[in-house]
């Protein structure tokens, strides 16, 4: 049985990620003058079109390439003694520490609390109408899952195929597609849990959109 | 009650005069506002008699000094009368000036494009004791008096796409046109039909429209403008503008700057652009200005619209006589109407003969064509004019003799013979081709070695064909030992590429994803146009600077040092494999590839040249940022200039196929880059008609990164196809082959 009050006294006692910045492959490393504790953006715009802050720049074969943030978040550790050395692909050049936010802690306890059951396939997907008028009626949770279970409809240039569940047998925690839309293949359809776990869950999450503080 | 309301009327002037001259101190205008408001502080202490006197003075004063703010008008005051919510709009026209309209392309906000406004008006003329309503078809942006829905004028490309349906429909039924141009410019996204592409379309069908047109500027903003005014008769009210570019466009261009452009550099812009109706009248590119009141004409005007009632009148009778030639009886009316008889009183039929038609499209053509000569230096010596003249006479003749006449005998015979070719096979006989010709790809133009390649065996034992590799021209980039990262390498995983590889043998293209890096100008004219056995033509037709805009000499001296060129166009004779072209090539490195009237000129002789010799016209866009706005209107006329010497050649039967490369943009893709039937673009190119920075200050919305990408505007339909540089001259041979009409000399 998963602990999940445990899950997130642990995210709490280290609220962050830490990132390793590497090489990606073998050059000359010039630094721009970051330092320890400095803050830096990761890509911005809205289709992410601007990249993020640049940490430090790779020159081999004349040709200067810029490493750039992924995430958001503080600068630790720079390993200040490359600086103008050659180094391989694969080495630290510095750290970024990302503090996580709400919606990352919940994908987080979510993924290891959750059974994630994937499309195979990019396709329309829609729940077989018994399963549909179940959800409409008494919402996601009085469905119950088991294996082999016929519970979707893939719709794929109009030919449409059953697909039955696979996994452990639980409750749908949450829904993740919308009837109708295209799904790529190996995106989650829905998040199955244990019947027992669901109220810890909710609690848990509800407590993390309460209590968490987000730190920039 | 009368005396309120006039001292309202005096209170409102004011409001507007202060409007007009912006932030500027200006004594006439203080006087005005220190009188009004002494007036109305003393106005409680005197009687009715007191009242009107002192009402009627003021009202002297107002009318004495509104002459003497005329006087001082400055050409962006003038752009601030045209976008002031009071000024007259397309409605006010209609209610005024016709007599009778009924709105077709929707109403108010329940329209496509409530910018556009479309109506079948009447006006009604005397022919003696009878009343004739002659129908028109009314075209123009409508701004609306604060109408936030008509988006000030700016039409968006459905609502150019509706003008041009009903400009068909007063074609098929033989009415006039009168458009009423009232746009700061078009609104500039690429959703089909597509900003440009659909300005292109407009030009092109209005190119060849056989019915009289007659257009009336008021806010003439660029390409927007150029959607509904290329016309028989260009009239333009006097206080309004037309423009290669708004003047904050100008500075912000200008001053090079991401943030907006300081008020004094705009006035600086708008000066300098020449935009107003005397600066185009003395350029000549209107044919006249009608006189607005001082200050602009406002909704209240009757006396400016019935003047501007008898000169859309006066200006369609003079295209329709131009067309269809004057009886005597009416060249004596017409010389009674010049010594100041109301034209509405001699009636005039409007709608036109077919022979009329055809001759109104060659004068539109003439008209277009006499444009902006002066604009250029023409460097050729008398000697070389005389012969290029004659030259032009012979092969007008040789193509008269070659391809109409001796071509037209031909034609009947080998039809004739493949008919009883026909015939002899259905009665079983096996025959020999009567035509004598030597197979299937001979006929369609393949040039032997070509077809040899293609019909026998390989021979693998002789290595592999790597025809493709030994590039004439290699790209100075080439030579340096460095290497490249390709821009796709974050998505796409490509690695680094050496750059004497990459621009080597590779031309330019990353191997891993295909990936098209820029490429110099002369790569494309030495690998796939064979510049160095091309004969080029026109070379001293060079740039100029029309309208002495402050500084532009010293830029185009140095663009004509660095590049060696005299202009951003480029055009010359070449053959593709057996086949002879002209092609014409626009170059980013000279002013990038801006459109002036050295080049316009150019692309017509060039397509001329063409249209006479029967050869097929490839036209390339190496890279091109638009109209070259330091020529202002000699500058944007290009646009339907350029288009019409287009649509002349295609009508004769030629080819014409664009290919873009690098950047193309705004006004040469949205007139005559965009009209083609053919165009193509070389691999990571970019199309549009503005760019990123430029959609998204006018119209508030960003677009993605990949907006204006060739395979974007291949899906959205504006381009036919995409094409790999490495492919190119074989295409370009394959399109000769299989595109264009029936007119060229290989046919």
């Amino acid at each position: 049985m998963l602990n999940v009050k445990e899950m997130l006294e642990e995210l709490k006692a280290s609220p962050y990620e830490e990132i390793e910045v590497v090489t990606p492959h073998t050059g000359v490393v010039q630094f721009v003058g970051l330092k320890t504790g400095d803050r830096v953006a990761g890509p911005g715009g809205k289709w992410n079109e601007k990249p993020g802050t640049t940490l430090a720049a790779l020159t081999r074969e004349k040709n200067k390439k810029n490493i750039c943030a992924t995430q958001k978040g503080v600068v630790t550790d720079i390993a200040a003694e490359l600086e103008g050395q050659f180094v391989e692909a694969g080495v630290r050049l510095l750290t970024i520490r990302h503090f996580l936010s709400k919606d990352e802690v919940i994908a987080r306890i979510l993924k290891k609390a959750l059974y994630l059951f994937c499309a195979p396939e990019r396709a329309k997907y829609y729940f077989v109408p018994e399963i549909d008028g179940k959800i409409k009626a008494g919402g996601e949770q009085s469905v119950k899952p088991r294996d082999g279970m016929e519970m979707f409809i893939v719709s794929r240039m109009k030919r449409e195929t059953p697909l039955a569940y696979t996994g452990p047998e639980g409750i749908i925690y949450a829904v993740y597609f919308q009837q109708g839309d295209n799904v790529d293949g190996g995106q989650p359809l829905i998040g199955v849990c244990q019947e027992s776990q669901l109220s810890l869950i909710q609690d848990v999450v509800n407590r993390v959109q309460g209590e968490w503080e987000e730190q920039d | 009650m009368d005396i309120d309301k006039r001292t309202q009327q005096l209170a409102a002037r004011l409001s507007y005069i202060r409007d007009i001259f912006g932030p500027r101190e200006n004594a006439s205008v203080a006087l005005l506002k220190h009188r009004l408001e002494e007036f109305l502080g003393a106005a409680s202490g005197f009687g009715m008699r007191e009242l009107q006197v002192q009402v009627g003075r003021l009202e002297e004063l107002f009318s004495l000094l509104e002459g003497k703010l005329e006087g001082e008008l400055s050409p962006m005051d003038r752009v601030r009368i045209v976008r002031h919510p009071q000024r007259v709009s397309l409605k006010d026209i209609l209610e005024n000036v016709y007599d009778n309209y009924t709105e077709i392309g929707g109403q108010d906000e329940w329209s496509i494009d409530p910018g556009m406004l479309i109506a079948r008006a009447t006006i009604a003329r005397r022919m003696g004791k009878k009343t004739v309503h002659q129908p028109v078809m009314v075209i123009g942006q409508e701004k609306g008096h604060g109408q936030e829905f008509r988006n000030g004028g700016s039409i968006k490309p459905w609502g150019n796409a509706n003008a041009l349906y009903y400009m068909r429909v007063a074609e098929t039924e033989n009415i006039p046109i009168h458009t009423y141009v009232f746009t700061p410019g078009a609104f500039p996204v690429e959703d089909y039909p597509g900003a440009a592409q659909q300005i292109a379309k407009n030009l092109y069908m209005m190119a060849g429209l056989k019915v009289p047109m007659v257009a009336v500027f008021s806010e003439g903003g660029s390409g927007g403008a150029e959607a509904i005014a290329l016309a028989d008769k260009r009239l333009m009210l006097s206080h309004g503008y037309y423009s290669v570019i708004s003047p904050e466009g100008a500075a912000a261009i200008e001053g090079g700057l991401k943030d907006k452009a300081t008020p004094e550099l705009i006035e600086r812009c708008a000066e300098r652009l020449r935009i107003t109706a005397e600066d185009n009248l003395r350029l000549g590119f209107i044919d006249r200005v009608i006189q607005e009141p001082p200050l602009g004409a406002r909704p209240d005007n009757y006396e400016f619209f019935r003047n501007l009632r008898r000169e859309v009148i006066r200006a369609t009778d003079e295209v329709v006589h131009g067309a269809q030639g004057l009886g005597p009886l009416r060249a004596l009316a017409m010389r009674r109407a010049k010594a100041g008889v109301d034209p509405q009183d001699i009636f005039v039929r409007w709608s036109l003969g077919s022979g009329a038609r055809d001759g109104l499209v060659a004068k539109r053509y003439d008209k277009f064509r006499a444009m902006s000569r002066h604009a250029l230096h023409d460097n050729r010596t008398m000697g070389t004019r005389l012969a290029v003249g004659l030259a032009r006479g012979l092969w007008q003749v040789h193509s008269l003799l070659r391809h109409d006449i001796f071509a037209k005998y031909k034609r009947r015979l080998s039809g004739l013979l493949e008919q009883w070719e026909a015939e002899l096979r259905a009665l079983g006989l096996g025959v020999g081709s009567l035509l004598g010709r030597d197979g299937a790809g001979a006929r369609l133009g393949v040039p032997k070695e070509a077809l040899s390649r293609l019909t026998s065996l390989s021979c693998p034992e002789e290595g592999a064909c790597r025809a493709e590799d030994a590039w004439v021209y290699l790209s100075p980039k080439s030579r340096e030992d460095r290497t490249v990262t390709c821009p796709n390498a974050a998505s796409h995983g490509c690695l680094d590429l050496w750059a004497p590889d990459l621009y080597g043998e590779f031309a330019g293209v990353c191997a891993h994803c295909g990936h098209h890096f820029p490429m110099e100008f002369q790569w494309y004219l030495y690998n796939v146009f064979d510049f160095a056995n091309a004969y080029e033509f026109n070379a001293e037709l060079e740039s100029g600077n029309p309208l002495h805009y402050e500084g532009f000499d010293l830029k185009l001296a140095e663009a004509k040092r660095a590049t060696g060129l005299g202009s951003s166009c480029i055009t010359f004779e070449t053959r593709m494999e057996d086949v002879a072209v002209v092609v014409a090539a626009l170059v980013s490195p000279f002013r990038g590839g801006t459109v002036g009237a050295a080049e316009g000129e150019k692309l017509i002789r060039a397509i001329e040249r063409a249209r006479i010799k029967r050869l097929p016209f490839f036209m390339y866009s190496h890279g091109t940022a638009g109209i070259r706005i330091q020529e202002g209107t000699c500058g944007v006329i290009q646009m339907p200039r350029v288009t019409m010497a287009v649509r002349r050649y295609i009508d004769a039967g030629g080819l014409y196929l664009v290919l873009y490369d690098t950047n193309s943009y705004a006004g040469p893709v949205a007139s005559f880059l965009g009209c083609s039937p053919y165009q193509f673009a070389v691999r990571s190119s970019n199309i549009g008609f503005a760019g990123p920075g430029v959609i998204r200050e006018t119209t508030g919305v960003s677009v993605p990164p990949k907006y204006h990408r060739a395979f974007s505007a291949l899906s959205r339909g504006h381009i036919q196809g995409i094409w790999d540089r490495r492919d190119l001259r074989k295409n370009l041979h394959q399109a000769l082959l299989t595109m264009g009409g029936s007119n060229l000399y290989y046919r």
